[in-house]
């Protein structure tokens, strides 16, 4: 700064060009944003809870994450690593369901998949477990702060969405717990991204209740929220407003961010 | 000159101009259009992430090191009040609201307004000079009798002459430039290496810092120097008087020559 700048304007200087330039320039700015817009809906970059005064902060999030983080693999550990005993959070109490599926071994639980697939199927643990498993060593992180590592063991989720063929104008997954009122979804980035398991074991044996058991879907490059517990359906679509309140989620619909990757 | 010439002090974080044609009636500004709107822009999503920052610790008040740390591990240390959760062993048997759905959003939020509002501050700095000139230590400023001096007079809260209100003295500048160059990267570092996705992309922005739990500790400590930094900042401003150093147009009617 060689000069101080001067404290105000003078209306004189204000002239005709100043004003043409301010709003040419603003004009292009908006233009701008309006063809930014355009391309991030596009191309995938804008979160369904984009509105509202949190948008801006989640929209410039998400798309970054999009373009910066679309393919990578969340970290993996080494054995020595997993964390003993993994550290389960709270669950509410099991419904009347759960109980009568749990007494039976879980041989009667149930995984449908539907919407924008050309062969909408149901699979049991069993069909499940029948697919090749795969296992990752990666950190549950809660958005609270505490952490955990542990081996997860299941089929990855875009083994399953091959199986049903899923429509090329799909956009994302929808999946459903057991539990009332508790969903969420993730964009297809995430969805067939390798990492993301149907997972029906942990650390070398079955996958315990306290941990969503018989089957969660896991996916490391999320918090711990969208790792939803005792999952029972799942729904492939190209629009999200149709589903609750239409941002995506119960979390999402309680105030939480519906993108968890950070 | 009144109180406003009193210096050891900071009017903003951010740097002085210095008056070169002052005549009776000019108006002039200690700093730059652009110097106090990143100021102020960075003052507001500062207390905003303090709060929302505040707020997401106490759903997990203990603090770890290395990779993972819950409610089984040991921890590092722990901050002694309730949580927002009731599962974690605070000792306490109240439980404060959740508020992590908002504290994150505004988190964020203002953590992007921030980064970017530092960005711009970083390019104009750069283009303008602005770090050379107001903030890197001049040449004299560093020999250990000048020094010596600049502490010594700090510590005594002695007026400084006039020409020095008009710029930062050495502690000025070497606290301003740790703050920009280090601590605003250091806190903007252990929070991304918390990100699992991001962290997924670059891996050893977590793994040089020896963990995630590690991570989420050391941006602890950061926020609490810029904290503290803050303190000190605002009690600075203060006893060189709030009004003179923030009013907005400093007439400089005074004889200044």
């Amino acid at each position: 700064m060689s000069e101080p700048s001067s404290g105000k304007v003078s209306p004189s200087k204000l002239s005709r060009r100043k004003l043409i330039t301010t709003g040419l320039t603003a004009a292009a700015g908006v233009a701008g944003l309006g063809v930014a817009a355009r391309l991030a809906q596009k191309y995938g970059l804008v979160p369904p809870d984009h509105g509202g005064i949190w948008g801006l902060g989640e929209t410039l999030t998400y798309a970054s994450q999009r373009l910066l983080t679309r393919h990578s693999l969340a970290r993996e550990f080494s054995r020595s690593q997993i964390s003993k005993p993994p550290f389960a959070n709270e669950i509410e109490p099991p419904t009347d369901e759960f109980k009568r599926l749990q007494a039976g071994r879980f041989a009667d639980w149930r995984l449908s998949v539907n919407g924008m697939v050309a062969r909408p199927a149901t699979f049991s643990i069993d069909q499940l477990k029948s697919y090749p498993s795969h296992t990752q060593i990666t950190m549950l992180q809660c958005e609270e702060g505490w952490s955990y590592i542990a081996e997860w063991i299941g089929v990855p989720l875009s083994q399953i969405l091959q199986t049903v063929e899923v429509l090329p104008q799909a956009r994302y997954v929808v999946y459903f717990s057991i539990e009332p009122d508790t969903w969420e979804s993730i964009d297809m980035a995430d969805a067939l991204h390798p990492q993301t398991f149907l997972t029906y074991g942990m650390n070398g044996g079955e996958l315990p209740v306290g941990h969503g058991g018989p089957l969660r879907l896991r996916l490391p490059r999320q918090v711990g929220y969208k790792n939803v517990k005792f999952i029972t359906h799942l729904t492939v679509t190209d629009n999200l407003k149709t589903f609750g309140k239409g941002v995506g989620g119960a979390n999402a619909e309680g105030g939480y961010a519906w993108y968890a990757g950070i | 000159m009144s109180d406003s010439a009193y210096i050891p002090s900071a009017a903003s974080a951010l740097p002085a101009a210095v008056p070169t044609a002052v005549s009776n009636k000019t108006v002039t500004l200690r700093h730059s259009a652009l110097v106090r709107v990143t100021h102020w822009i960075t003052a507001l999503c500062f207390f905003a992430l303090l709060v929302s920052g505040a707020e997401i610790v106490i759903s997990h008040p203990r603090f770890y090191w290395g990779e993972v740390g819950n409610d089984l591990t040991p921890t590092l240390f722990k901050l002694h009040i309730p949580a927002s959760r009731k599962l974690v062993p605070t000792g306490y048997g109240y439980v404060w609201p959740d508020g992590n759905g908002w504290g994150r959003y505004l988190h964020f939020q203002a953590a992007w307004v921030v980064v970017l509002t530092g960005l711009l501050y970083l390019i104009f700095g750069w283009l303008t000079g602005h770090f050379r000139k107001s903030l890197l230590p001049r040449r004299a400023d560093l020999s250990w009798r000048a020094m010596s001096t600049a502490i010594v007079s700090h510590l005594r809260f002695e007026r400084p002459s006039e020409a020095e209100a008009w710029s930062y003295n050495l502690l000025q500048r070497l606290a301003y430039l740790f703050v920009v160059f280090v601590l605003f990267p250091l806190v903007i570092w252990t929070g991304l290496a918390m990100s699992p996705a991001f962290v997924s992309a670059f891996p050893s922005t977590v793994n040089v810092l020896g963990g995630q739990q590690s991570a989420r500790t050391l941006h602890f400590f950061v926020s609490l120097s810029l904290v503290l930094f803050l303190l000190v900042h605002v009690g600075m401003v203060w006893f060189a008087g709030f009004r003179s150093r923030m009013r907005r147009p400093r007439r400089n009617n005074t004889s200044r020559r």
